[in-house]
């Protein structure tokens, strides 16, 4: 066994340091070649760092969070062979001086990592009831194997060096196995004991290992059938199929559950949770909520897609309500603006640099189309969606992200009836967008069947009046109302 | 300075390592380029493996006709045979030309550029080349390092005048009088033979106190008495302090500090070699070494993120298949598929007279790895085969865990037992037991029979001793 030290590598051209914002891996995991064992962010992007080696997870080099130079220690694996680590005799001492170190910020992490572990081993130890399984973990059969899980977790670490000697010579085997299943989060499926000592290379034709390879599964948990303990096609095959079995099988029962999550909040994440808290600790939001028809719109807008949607695209709602905030907003200047609360300064904008809230996968981003107030809706739909893309992609250049002067926000089909948005900070106004439902209306003395949707927005009352502030959502709602009014210039 | 080529793997080298993962990667239709100062085929082809046994050949087949003019036991005589040197090495050199331009072919056939030129490293995506005629800068997803490795010098030996590398050695214009062989390991002891079968008085000297220090002792007794019958004299425990002060002997020194000199009209250094690393801006890269070679892992990956070492460059053992198994890995884990260098074993041929080979633990390697083990030899004395062959020296080894009779290592010293290396390895390699051996009918009359006789006699039955 060696150990084998992962350093963070550059990710890109003259970047020196990169933030940690995630871990895939937990100490005393086993991680496959091209797992993902982490996550760097830079200014430009998220990166993945991928496991270039197999092993198992003795040491991570920093926490979630943290600023990493280039070149300093990501991780440390305990690998077959000898590793990467200089020196066998300073290895040795090296890493267990690093793990005794790491006991402290183990003692946090095993909480997220053990406590998982428990209700594996509950599941795949058929003689040991749930209960027992999970709140004596620290003395049951299961200790064993959770302690290897988090291998320096001081105080299960201890347990199983003085449960170890008692127990009959397979038992590390087969816990190291399973602790080796934990780590790859899948449940324990094999239960045939293994005749080979932890450590011991297995033995198959280059033939199988190929196959293993191919498939992706470690030789070291596959149990060999062979002579002399050797792996094998059949022996594949079964493991295989084994994993298949016990992965549906594993979803049955009402188990209490005991885990919880602790996702540190960083990365573009924290970034968002700032500017949140930045807008609501600073703006006096008032919100205010109207109701607008948009029957009209909507035949409006079917009918412009049935006829033009080949030739120029098919139309959202989106587009058209940005076309009336541009109209409206010519009337409302103090809503069209950012306020530098420090400098005392409002700063009116003749161009409407329309912000458009996007959910990615990372979370919240408003990218800027620019000069809404210079494109017609087809434009804007183009420009809304290429955006869209480009965010969510990752590849939105820095002006698409700053610089708009007021936001739209849609949450599409769950839009809800009401909602209360917050300002993007330092913008002073925000408009949300809510569900089209089709309601029985009065009309001219009669029901009739409309179709109404919900306009919520807010405003920073600092600086926006409450009179101008339903003027101006009253002007949208004129507009919508009366979509022909949209295409007149006047 | 011409355009910048791109290419996805880009070889430095085309050696057997690097010409094998070309090969491999352009199979796999992975964009390639190698660059080769020399001719493809590195050390194995030009100046190695290949070269040195044309020579022990010759060499060999020289010798019999010598020994048939002075007695007759097989009813062959000869009258006194003569060698014209120069012929010797044209002939060789014709083998090497078939093999390398065999390679240059390969290459082209699988769509791999050859680049002729010295590269330098500018960073682990940029090589420029020095072509002869220009410099020329490529750009790579992967760099593949298989630069090989050059023979060791000794600071108070250096290489000129009269004492030369393997490389000099290996196309001799003359029969030296007199050479010694500073250095009795595989390479000093095969070309040391050669010189002595073609005529020259040889010494060999040797710092430790046997021969061939990597082997144990049983597979290396026999060739030392070979060595002594050829009339080689060896000197063991011997420190060389550098030539004397005319430059026509070599100063020794024992134990006790006494020192003595060995005429010498050539003396071949051959005191290992290592790992092609200075002088082409590979330090620039900081890639983390394992002593002189470069550190890798078991996908041959070094410290830097797609920048690969194979081969003699990432250090020992320093052996062709070896690399060219590295090679080919290589090339398969760039193309996308996932794989491991994770042999059972990688045999090693001496080839002195009689040949060594050994694949896997050795008796006392397998004890010192805490494994219980059956040992079973068979000499070649009670072989048909060999008797023919009138080769009846040397013996075959197995070692296997005394538990499950997993056979764990291979040895074997006799004439032509490099040839045994493949059953030695396939059945290391399928996870053989000493049954499955004993258990397959091995051909009559044959050396391998020895192999069966081995596995039967580490069983405790073996038939014909």
């Amino acid at each position: 066994m060696g150990i084998h030290i992962i350093k963070m590598p550059d990710i890109g051209e003259g970047i020196a340091e990169v933030e940690l914002v995630g871990w895939h891996v937990n100490v005393g995991d086993t991680v496959s070649e091209d797992q993902a064992l982490a996550d760097v962010m830079t200014d430009k992007a998220t990166v993945e760092i991928p496991s270039p080696v197999v092993g198992k997870v003795i040491a991570l080099g920093g926490n979630v969070g943290d600023t990493m130079a280039v070149g300093s220690e990501l991780i440390r694996l305990e690998v077959e062979g000898a590793g990467n680590l200089k020196g066998d005799a300073a290895g040795g001492t090296k890493a267990s001086s690093s793990a005794a170190a790491l006991d402290v910020e183990a003692g946090s992490s095993s909480a997220v990592s053990s406590t998982p572990t428990a209700p594996t081993m509950a599941a795949t130890t058929s003689h040991a009831s749930p209960e027992s399984a999970s709140s004596t973990a620290a003395t049951s059969r299961a200790a064993p194997a959770s302690s290897i899980a988090a291998t320096s977790h001081t105080s299960s670490a201890s347990a199983s060096r003085a449960l170890t000697p008692s127990n009959p010579s397979a038992d590390p085997t087969s816990a190291g196995r399973d602790a080796g299943q934990a780590g790859r989060s899948s449940p324990a499926s094999h239960h045939a004991a293994l005749s080979r000592e932890p450590g011991e290379r297995p033995l198959a034709s280059p033939a199988v290992r190929k196959r293993a390879w191919d498939l992706g599964i470690e030789l070291r948990y596959v149990h060999g059938s062979g002579p002399a303990g050797r792996i094998l096609h059949e022996d594949l095959d079964a493991y295989v199929q084994g994993q298949g079995a016990a992965a549906s099988a594993a979803s049955s029962g009402y188990r209490e559950r005991h885990d919880e999550a602790q996702i540190p909040v960083v990365g573009l994440r924290r970034k968002i949770a700032q500017k949140m808290q930045e807008s609501k600790r600073r703006i006096p939001h008032f919100s205010y909520v109207e109701e607008i028809d948009v029957t009209e719109i909507e035949d409006l807008r079917a009918q412009l897609n049935r006829k033009y949607g080949e030739s120029r695209g098919k139309l959202t709602l989106l587009p058209f309500l940005a076309r009336a905030m541009v109209i409206a907003l010519r009337d409302f200047p103090q809503i069209n603006a950012r306020y530098d609360d420090e400098a005392g300064v409002v700063t009116r904008y003749g161009a409407v640099h329309l912000g458009v809230a996007t959910q990615t996968d990372a979370g919240l981003i408003v990218p800027v189309l620019r000069h809404a107030e210079a494109l017609d809706v087809w434009a804007i739909a183009q420009e809304i969606t290429r955006l869209a893309q480009a965010v969510r992609s990752g590849k939105a250049e820095r002006d698409a992200l700053s610089g708009s002067t007021i936001t739209l926000t849609s949450l599409g089909a769950l839009g809800g009836i009401v909602s209360t948005p917050v300002i993007n900070h330092p913008e002073v106004g925000i408009v949300g967008v809510n569900r089209i439902v089709e309601r029985p209306m009065f009309r001219h003395g009669a029901v009739v069947a409309r179709k109404l949707m919900n306009l919520s927005s807010s405003f920073d009352h600092r600086v926006v009046d409450g009179m101008d502030a339903a003027q101006f959502i009253q002007a949208v709602r004129a507009l919508l109302e009366q979509p022909a009014l949209l295409f007149v210039e006047a | 300075m011409s355009e910048t080529l791109n290419t996805t793997l880009l070889v430095i080298g085309g050696g057997p390592g690097g010409y094998v993962a070309a090969i491999r990667a352009g199979q796999l239709g992975v964009p390639t380029i190698v660059v080769e100062g020399q001719q493809p085929g590195g050390t194995c082809l030009n100046i190695g493996c290949i070269p040195s046994k044309a020579l022990i050949h010759a060499a060999g087949e020289f010798e019999r006709a010598r020994e048939y003019a002075q007695n007759a036991p097989l009813g062959i005589s000869v009258q006194a045979p003569s060698i014209d040197i120069a012929q010797t090495v044209a002939w060789k050199d014709g083998i090497v030309g078939r093999l390398t331009g065999g390679v240059t072919a390969l290459l082209k056939k699988n769509g791999v550029r050859l680049v002729r030129g010295w590269a330098r490293v500018l960073d682990g995506k940029m090589v420029e080349v020095d072509t002869g005629h220009g410099l020329r800068r490529i750009h790579c997803e992967h760099l593949l390092l298989a630069a090989g490795s050059e023979p060791m010098p000794l600071p108070s030996m250096p290489f000129a005048g009269r004492v030369i590398s393997s490389t000099e050695a290996l196309s001799p214009t003359s029969i030296p009088d007199r050479l010694v062989v500073v250095g009795g390991g595989y390479i000093g002891l095969e070309l040391g033979t050669v010189y002595r079968k073609l005529g020259a008085e040889v010494t060999v000297v040797e710092a430790q106190d046997r021969i061939l220090p990597t082997y144990d002792p049983d597979l290396t007794k026999p060739v030392a008495a070979a060595l002594a019958r050829m009339g080689i004299t060896v000197h063991l425990g011997r420190k060389v302090m550098g030539m004397n002060a005319d430059g026509d002997a070599v100063r020794i020194q024992d134990a006790s500090g006494a020192e003595t000199v060995l005429p010498a009209d050539q003396v071949l250094l051959a005191i290992g070699r290592r790992p092609r690393t200075q002088g082409w801006g590979l330090e620039s890269l900081h890639l983390n070494r394992s002593g002189n070679a470069l550190r890798i892992d078991d996908q041959c990956r070094t410290s830097m993120h797609n920048v690969w070492a194979i081969g003699d460059i990432a250090g020992e053992p320093m052996l062709a298949h070896r690399a060219m198994a590295q090679g080919e890995m290589v090339a398969e884990i760039v193309a996308g598929q996932k794989r491991r260098f994770t042999p059972a074993a990688i045999p090693a041929v001496c080839f002195t007279d009689p040949e060594i080979v050994t694949a896997g633990l050795a008796p006392q390697q397998a004890q010192d790895a805490g494994l219980d083990c059956l040992v079973g030899v068979f000499p070649f004395a009670a072989n048909g085969r060999a008797m023919t062959l009138e080769s009846t020296e040397g013996f075959v080894r197995v070692v296997a865990r005394s538990d499950n009779h997993l056979i764990v290592g291979w040895q074997a010293v006799g004439r032509g037992v490099s040839e045994l290396a493949a059953a030695f390895s396939q059945s290391l390699e399928m996870g053989a037991r000493l049954e499955d051996v004993a258990g397959t009918i091995h051909a009559h009359p044959t050396l391998g029979e020895a192999v069966q006789e081995a596995a039967l006699r580490a069983l405790g039955h073996a038939l014909h001793i």
